[in-house]
């Protein structure tokens, strides 16, 4: 295991900003005083004069990203998902979503393996919290390969995007070649008895659950669904079809998360067993991020218990 | 800013207010006070100040202008109407549905309208945003946006105001409209924003104090801006209600439309001052 690449996801987020500074000049990128946490600030050192920090002051800073979207030009913020998709979510939901502006929110340090920082600051609210948005993407990358294809697939939208990146390294599993598409899930292990649906990191975890269920002889199909909305019911009711039950596995709240997006389409097209892995409606607190993790049942074996569970659940 | 030219001025901001009964009157609800005490800056900017063609309303190096009190919807719209960006009829379809005028100012529907807005203290960052734009990119435009005096009360309108000092905008001037009443009564009685000109000027920005419906030191205040190295405030004080007699001062006039009666005699009152400017 020691030999497996692990880079945090907001490291690709940086370095994918960097790179599309040096391809094109009709952006601007901003932070609120976080730029070395973001990894923001990869850009402000290359690009200095294309970066400006608003400070601390995450309401504005949205503000600001809409007024010069509003111009006509593309613009990209950094805050830790807390303060962007918390603190500043009427900012975002009214001077950006409501009049579909082209700002990409580059929100870092989601989810519980924050770590040490505590509840204050793990984050499992802002995919239920952007989801209510009308027009909003939402993209939540499981390794630093799909960061960087996601922000370069993301710049090239129309409308307001939500980008989701972690805090803690994790296994790099994709290689260059892997394809992203805005909006489709993508099917990374085929299996019929049941569907893990999975985002962030916890597409890794699937991915060894996988193995440990292969192994009990069990075939789960995995799913990479980096896209939360649009949701991609395609692959989704494909999924309940062919498997007749779905697990589903974030570093979000089981309210309004990933978990919510797919059992919302599952019940109104093809109702199938939906079982959420997820943070349980609690607050999180201090720790090793890896430690968190596993305390707060974000693991493969969380995952293969959960998946015992849906296939229980089926007719 | 000769005799005629300014009697021009007052003609228009007569029509605007009368634009402005017209669509809450029809609409039955919407703030005709605050939409009174900034027409006649509204009129101004629209008419004599900005770089604008509405024939051409995205042009891309028009100047900007955000209403950061959306509230006050009813006088840009009828701005709008009057100057030309679409049929004054539209005034009278105001908040109904079907209609491109919003209860607030929207863009995505609205030729002329610049940045959505009416959640308060938001449309200012929008502004900043806008001049940091255009600095940045060197489009060279300017941006007007008009606060509420109860707005003020935002903590986002500081942030935005710290972050334009900061940045020493100097193509951003913001109108503070000073008719001194909010919803729940007088600025002071409720959350006193006072002195607001040394607020603006701790953050870093040049402030002059003018009569808001006095066109000559509308046009001072802005020549003055453009002189000066620092984002610009100007605290138009004003009357809120202005020009329609029972609406003058009456806080009870921020979000209620005139029935009938009321209706007629606003706009004759204002026919009546339309009348005796020709």
């Amino acid at each position: 295991m020691s030999d497996i690449k692990k880079v945090a996801t907001r490291v690709g987020y940086g370095t994918a900003l960097v790179e599309l500074g040096r391809k094109r000049d009709d952006f601007i990128v901003m932070d609120a005083d976080l730029a070395a946490a973001t990894q923001t600030g990869m850009f402000k050192k290359e690009f200095p004069d294309r970066f400006y920090d608003c400070g601390i002051a995450e309401q504005n800073m949205m503000g600001i990203a809409a007024g010069i979207a509003a111009t006509g030009k593309k613009v990209i913020v950094s805050s830790f998902a807390m303060f962007a998709a918390g603190r500043a979510f009427e900012q975002v939901r009214n001077s950006i979503g409501y009049p579909h502006l082209n700002v990409i929110i580059g929100a870092t340090h989601a989810g519980i393996s924050v770590g040490e920082d505590g509840a204050t600051h793990q984050c499992c609210e802002d995919i239920a919290l952007m989801r209510t948005i009308p027009g909003m993407t939402i993209i939540n990358p499981a390794d630093e390969v799909e960061a960087k294809k996601a922000v370069e697939a993301a710049i090239e939208l129309d409308g307001p995007v939500y980008m989701r990146f972690g805090r803690l390294a994790v296994p790099v599993i994709f290689d260059e070649d892997y394809k992203f598409e805005v909006g489709k899930g993508v099917e990374l292990r085929h299996g019929n008895d049941v569907t893990i649906i999975a985002t962030g990191l916890m597409v890794n975890e699937a991915l060894e659950a996988y193995e440990m269920l292969k192994n009990e002889g069990i075939s789960a199909r995995v799913i990479n669904m980096a896209t939360i909305k649009p949701l991609d019911k395609d692959i989704v009711i494909k999924a309940a079809k062919e498997t007749g039950a779905i697990v589903t596995a974030e570093e979000h709240s089981v309210i309004g998360g990933l978990g919510g997006a797919v059992s919302e389409a599952v019940c109104e097209e093809y109702p199938v067993p939906v079982v959420k892995l997820g943070v349980n409606d609690v607050f999180g607190h201090s720790g090793p991020a890896p430690k968190l993790l596993d305390e707060f049942g974000l693991r493969a074996p969380n995952i293969v218990e959960k998946v015992k569970k849906a296939i229980a659940l089926k007719k | 800013m000769d005799a005629a030219e300014k009697r021009e001025l007052e003609k228009t901001a007569c029509k605007v207010r009368i634009g402005i009964i017209e669509g809450v009157h029809s609409a039955k609800s919407g703030h005709p006070g605050g939409s009174l005490s900034c027409a006649d800056i509204l009129t101004y900017l629209y008419f004599k100040h900005m770089n604008i063609d509405p024939k051409n309303p995205k042009a891309e190096n028009r100047d900007r202008f955000v209403l950061s009190k959306g509230h006050a919807a009813p006088a840009l719209y009828s701005v709008l109407a009057n100057r030309g960006y679409f049929d004054v009829s539209e005034l009278n379809k105001l908040r109904n549905i079907g209609s491109i005028l919003q209860g607030h100012p929207d863009m995505k529907h609205i030729p002329g309208v610049d940045m959505s807005s009416g959640s308060l203290g938001q449309g200012i960052s929008a502004a900043v945003g806008m001049a940091l734009s255009s600095k940045h990119f060197g489009n060279g435009f300017n941006v007007y946006t008009v606060l509420g005096d109860g707005e003020i009360e935002e903590g986002q309108v500081w942030e935005a105001a710290m972050f334009a000092g900061n940045k020493k905008l100097s193509n951003l001037t913001a109108f503070v409209d000073y008719n001194n009443l909010q919803i729940d009564g007088t600025i002071e009685e409720v959350n006193s924003a006072m002195p607001i000109d040394k607020k603006f000027e701790a953050f870093n920005w040049h402030t002059i104090v003018i009569d808001g419906h006095d066109f000559e030191q509308i046009e001072a205040a802005l020549k003055e801006a453009e002189t000066v190295d620092k984002p610009v405030a100007i605290i138009a004080n004003t009357v809120k209600g202005k020009g329609v007699s029972y609406m003058e001062n009456a806080v009870n006039w921020h979000g209620a439309a005139p029935n009938d009666e009321l209706y007629e005699q606003a706009v004759s009152e204002l026919n009546a001052a339309l009348k005796a400017l020709q």
